[in-house]
């Protein structure tokens, strides 16, 4: 049985927004009945870009209709703009996280989101959707669609892939290219900045600006994975204090991840004299 | 919340009256079988007892049954018996609707350099015998066809399949795990080298279960160890389980035809109220040879787990074959063997009942599942004559 955070249940048991707005300014549609979960996303948008209503239609499992209710509440309210920023993993966070291999349903979201956007824009989605090359024929997942959940997602093996994008899932042909575009993928990323003793001494301000963009930008979306989150307490010089949220808190082993994961990482990117430490709140 | 547990070929209930027999191999009668005090030794007795329970249950001699842990252990056992006594034959004859155990087991071989023909089926899982007659070559080492399939229900002709393999000279292994105690079965007459059974689906506790070896039919032992079961199965005997396994075998071979009969009235009650009150639905499996206790019907334009979840919340509890309640979002293979549309593996659901299944809990089912249908219909973007579609639309029939 799945873990589900009780924010998904609630979502999933009562959803809110279901339905469809009869004179949407724009609709983003994506899946299939094939696919087994497809969503339909219906956006009410005033003169100043501002979305008043949001309303989902979605054939899926149980988190996909909690993403796509709790997609329609982040969205109402927000500018057009504001919209266009939202990422999978801001809906995945909104659910207090999402099991790993449900993650494929934040990522949905995301994808007619979009959709709907262009739509708003006056841009055809069908033909951008279409683009690439379909990888995988069970669930019709194409390579662009691939590369991106790689990219944006950090993505290192065909579980994750699957977990992402349901590509792979099926009769596991299309294995070999997946690890393909993986292995491109990996080959196309730029290589982190060497912050090596050529590089000038960073001030303390500069350290301090460096340590929350790591935490916020890599090390908090792999806790989310798994229904965690992580906060800064506070930065003394090189000792940085942290404490743990959601599914980490209280979790026996948070001090594997401050060690195997926050710190690693933390002197990977910032500095190789770095110490991490829990407080318990 | 009263649980109505309709999820019957997963697990079963342990039966008030096996766990009372059980009761005392885990408090008085703690001792181990082999040793020599007659402490442990007064254990075996009760062994040998459940033995010849599980003998009589099948209509074999005590001598042809050995002990396991399970069903997957049984499968196993059976396997690699027959294939190591043969390093010759390099063949191996099985199905595409088989469970995992034997499945996986065979595709296991195939990497160590085995041939493995997997037999299809048609669009409602039934098997051609004429596939199987000619699918047999000079190196087939062993058939193995499963007795009946635990997602549809479907009762494959393991006796005329056997007869025909035997008559080549070629040994067969089926797993009856799912046929255990939900019709007659007498290895008098059914043609069989060997079968695997679980304790777990008839009312006896997990981690249990038998493997019947036919007298003369090739066996080695899977597990390495002691001398228990007559050298046949090491390590030391779950006496607890195996007391238990002894006693529901005898209980499910009493009034099997009383009780199959009102178990196929409740399950056509269940099948036939939701067919007459749910649009597009489709019955997976064979009507005409199918267990009874067992039906597996799609619900189109949903999605199997969401259905699960809304039963959940009732207390109800059943199974499905969509992708996402798969573990590995690979949807059922059984069903995918069959030809089963995609659209409606995702939305099938599995109910299994047992002895202790009432009407109450049919009707409580037939009273809540089509609201819930209807509900997650309501907010599907899909419904009768709108299926619009992207690029992966080949498999929509």
């Amino acid at each position: 049985m799945w873990e589900y955070t009780d924010k998904v249940k609630e979502y999933f048991l009562n959803p809110k927004n279901a339905g469809e707005i009869s004179d949407a300014d724009a609709v983003g549609e994506v899946g299939s009945l094939a696919c087994g979960d497809a969503l339909k996303l219906f956006l009410k948008v005033d003169e100043s870009g501002v979305i008043q209503d949001a309303k989902f239609q979605t054939f899926g499992c149980a988190s996909a209709i909690a993403s796509s209710s709790v997609l329609t509440e982040m969205l109402k309210g927000k500018t057009v703009e504001e919209a266009n920023k939202i990422t999978n993993k801001d809906i995945a966070r909104e659910l207090g996280g999402l099991p790993k291999e449900k993650m494929h349903c934040s990522v949905m979201g995301q994808q007619a989101l979009e959709a709907a956007l262009k739509n708003l824009r006056g841009e055809k989605v069908a033909a951008e959707d279409l683009e690439g090359e379909v990888v995988c024929e069970c669930f019709g997942v194409t390579d662009r669609q691939i590369k991106r959940a790689i990219k944006e997602n950090n993505l290192a093996s065909i579980e994750d892939v699957t977990h992402y994008t349901k590509a792979g899932g099926g009769c596991a042909d299309c294995h070999d290219q997946i690890q393909e575009l993986l292995e491109r993928s990996r080959a196309e990323q730029p290589k982190p900045v060497q912050l090596g003793p050529k590089v000038k001494p960073m001030t303390n301000i500069q350290r301090m600006q460096l340590v929350t963009k790591v935490v916020d930008e890599e090390i908090r979306p792999s806790l989310h994975k798994d229904g965690g989150d992580i906060e800064l307490v506070d930065i003394e010089g090189l000792k940085v204090l942290v404490s743990f949220r959601g599914a980490c808190a209280g979790c026996p082993s948070s001090h594997l991840t401050v060690k195997e994961v926050v710190e690693k990482k933390l002197r990977e990117r910032v500095d190789a004299q770095i110490q991490v430490e829990e407080v318990r709140q | 919340m009263k649980i109505t547990y309709m999820d019957n070929n997963a697990t079963t209930k342990v039966a008030p009256e096996v766990m009372e027999e059980m009761s005392p191999f885990m408090d008085t009668l703690y001792g181990n079988p082999s040793s020599m005090h007659s402490f442990g030794g007064q254990v075996q007795k009760s062994i040998n007892l459940a033995r010849e329970r599980a003998a009589s249950a099948l209509d074999c001699s005590p001598e042809e049954i050995i002990f396991t842990s399970g069903g997957t252990e049984g499968d196993n056992a059976a396997i690699f018996a027959a294939i190591n006594a043969q390093p010759d034959k390099r063949h191996i004859v099985t199905t595409r609707v088989e469970h995992p155990a034997v499945l996986n087991t065979a595709k296991y071989l195939e990497t160590r350099g085995y041939e493995v023909t997997c037999l299809p089926v048609d669009d409602a899982g039934r098997l051609d015998i004429d596939q199987l007659w000619d699918s047999l070559r000079q190196d087939t080492a062993l058939v193995s066809v499963m007795h009946a399939n635990n997602e549809t229900g479907n009762i494959y002709p393991v006796q005329e399949m056997a007869q025909m393999v035997k008559d080549r000279g070629i040994l067969f292994h089926t797993d009856a795990v799912q046929a255990i105690g939900k019709f007659n079965l007498s290895l008098d007459s059914l043609p069989v080298d060997y079968l695997a059974l679980s304790g777990h689906k008839i009312h006896a506790p997990k981690g249990v279960g038998a493997l019947f070896v036919r007298k003369k039919a090739p066996f080695r032992p899977f597990i390495m160890g002691g001398h228990q079961e007559n050298g046949r199965r090491a390590g030391t005997e779950n006496t607890a389980g195996i007391v238990g396994l002894g006693k529901a075998m005898e209980m499910a071979a009493q009034n099997i035809d009383q009780e199959n009969t009102r178990l196929a009235g409740l399950r056509d009650r269940l099948e036939q109220g939701l067919i007459s009150s749910v649009k597009h639905t489709r019955i997976n499996g064979d009507p005409d040879s199918r267990l009874s206790n067992t039906t597996n019907i799609s619900f189109k334009y949903i999605e199997g787990e969401s259905l699960l979840l809304m039963m959940d919340v009732l207390g109800i509890c059943a199974s499905s074959g969509s992708a996402c309640t798969s573990g590995s979002l690979e949807p059922s293979s059984v069903l995918r063997a069959m030809g089963v549309p995609f659209t409606y593996v995702h939305g099938s659901v599995r109910f299994s009942l047992s002895r202790y299944t009432t009407e109450e809990e049919v009707d409580l089912v037939l009273d809540n599942l089509p609201g819930i249908i209807s509900r997650l219909r309501d907010i599907s973007p899909f419904c009768e004559g709108r299926e619009p579609g992207t690029v992966s639309q080949k498999y929509e029939n």
